[in-house]
């Protein structure tokens, strides 16, 4: 079992059992997770699936590609530790992922 | 009518959006969805791209989990099809001789593709690619063809044609216009699709009419065009297009004219039928007020979230940036803003390679940005036109020009 945890902006924890080899955007839609739009479907073209992730955890992600880092970079929301959950692979060593989703992604 | 109700027709992107909007702003009465198609919605996006390259599952399609809709208490009704609207008693008629009665309807009812009209177009193996049955029934037939045509050279054919081309068929596109999504882009970045199309091993041919399909056994075999030249084909795929599906609103007696037309808050001349998505023909500020209709996944959820609010009391206009999207083999284009032909255009980077952006102008005000592999570009091109920005063709030029420091 891999479990994330999501935490929507008024503080509630939502906790998923997700299966690796989807995203963290998958994981949080698959099991009716609130906060997470994904209008692209996670074609990395809408940056509506963001989540804010603590540095202890960043460091133990695959840190994010050119295109990724770059629309993030460059989008409205600049709150540290952003990330575009639709880019985030579950992977066994993901069991315990805390992210915290946005008040809105639009 | 117990209490009220909003009756969605159409269960594609922007039907599913407003349902789960309505829900999310907390709206008490009731939602029903109905749509024509046999399944949940799903998203069509991937249908040319990762779902017919197999690295998409059915499962990756849908919106939600199947409990997502009781969990809400939103009805969901598959299979089908409205055939009439009363609006003087409020009543949606279907084919199937049910009725519902609503307080507001929305029409999703989106788009379908523009058939092609010529001799052998009902042949065996000419596809369309609009539904999950379109691709799932092509996708079938991918494994078995060594050669395609594709008809014409809009984001759909292209995309297809980079899948099919990935799978190793040998693809020829067949395009009336002298350049590939001529409506959609600039020339500039035409020219780079088809440099970068024939680099992939996909052939394109402009200017190219198809006039007739011959088939043997009543499968298709060969595509002929007018200038008189033959294309081999085990297969082919239409992508020229779509009609809006505006017919029950027009025989309603509201008005149509390239879709339904709505007002800056998606309303019809009836203030209880509101159109959204591909469907509706909207007054934009980014055509300077001349109605458009745009079959993209951005309006469909935007519009969606612009009727659902008004619907519970809290209407804002809609004044979205149009953005889209498409992905073609390792060429990722993101458009933000409306093309607008015979403006003054500004390329950022190197169209000589495949990442830079086209940025056109119209009366010296930034209209669109086309982006190429640029993500950097397509996300402040958004905020740029979201502000009306004051930027010049120069500065856009210019790769020293810092754009953030105009949003």
């Amino acid at each position: 079992m891999i479990k994330l945890t999501f935490i929507d902006a008024t503080g509630e924890a939502h906790v998923v059992d997700a299966k690796p080899g989807h995203s963290v955007m998958e994981s949080a839609v698959k099991n009716d997770v609130p906060g997470i739009a994904a209008d692209c479907g996670g074609a990395l073209a809408c940056a509506t699936c963001r989540v804010y992730i603590n540095d202890e955890w960043q460091a133990k992600l695959q840190p994010a590609t050119e295109m990724e880092q770059s629309t993030i970079d460059f989008s409205e929301d600049r709150t540290p530790g952003l990330r575009l959950s639709c880019q985030i692979k579950v992977t066994p060593e993901l069991d315990g992922l805390v992210v915290r989703t946005p008040e809105s992604q639009h | 009518m117990d209490q009220p109700t909003v009756v969605i027709i159409g269960a594609g992107q922007a039907g599913y959006q407003v349902a789960a909007s309505l829900r999310e702003l907390k709206y008490q009465g009731h939602v029903v969805l109905v749509g024509d198609e046999p399944h949940a919605p799903y998203r069509r996006p991937p249908l040319s791209k990762s779902y017919l390259l197999g690295e998409a599952s059915v499962e990756h399609l849908s919106f939600s989990p199947d409990t997502f809709f009781s969990k809400r208490g939103i009805e969901l009704v598959p299979g089908k099809r409205a055939k009439s609207i009363d609006r003087s008693r409020h009543v949606v008629h279907f084919e199937d001789a049910s009725t519902l009665e609503y307080e507001h309807a929305v029409l999703a009812t989106g788009a379908r593709a523009r058939p092609l009209e010529v001799p052998g177009a009902e042949l065996r193996n000419v596809f369309y690619l609009r539904t999950l049955n379109d691709a799932d029934a092509l996708g079938a037939r991918l494994t078995s063809v060594r050669s395609a045509v594709v008809i014409g050279a809009g984001f759909i054919g292209l995309e297809f044609a980079a899948v099919a081309a990935k799978r190793g068929i040998g693809v020829t596109v067949l395009e009336t216009a002298d350049r590939p999504m001529a409506r959609a882009v600039s020339k500039r970045m035409s020219d780079v699709f088809t440099r970068e199309h024939a680099k992939m091993g996909v052939k394109l041919s402009f200017g190219c009419s198809v006039t007739r399909l011959q088939g043997s056994e009543g499968a298709v075999r060969v595509v002929q065009t007018q200038d008189g030249r033959s294309f081999d084909a085990d297969l082919v795929v239409v992508g020229i297009g779509v009609v809006p599906n505006a017919e029950l609103a027009a025989d309603s007696g509201l008005a149509t004219e390239n879709g339904i037309v709505v007002d800056e808050q998606m309303r019809t001349a009836d203030p209880q039928v509101s159109a959204i998505g591909d469907v509706a023909a909207h007054a934009s500020r980014f055509t300077k007020g001349r109605r458009v209709r745009l079959e993209s996944v951005q309006n469909a959820c935007d519009q969606a979230r612009c009727v659902a609010r008004r619907i519970v009391g809290q209407p804002t206009p809609y004044d979205a940036v149009p953005w889209f999207w498409t992905d073609q083999g390792p060429l990722k284009l993101q458009i933000a803003g409306l093309s607008a032909p015979g403006g003054e255009y500004a390329v950022r980077g190197d169209p000589s390679g495949t990442t830079f952006s086209v940025f056109s102008f119209v009366d010296g005000r930034l209209a669109c940005v086309e982006s190429l592999n640029s993500p950097a570009d397509h996300m402040l091109a958004r905020r740029l036109l979201t502000k009306g920005a004051e930027l010049t063709p120069q500065q856009a030029a210019d790769a020293g020009f810092d754009l953030k420091s105009l949003v």
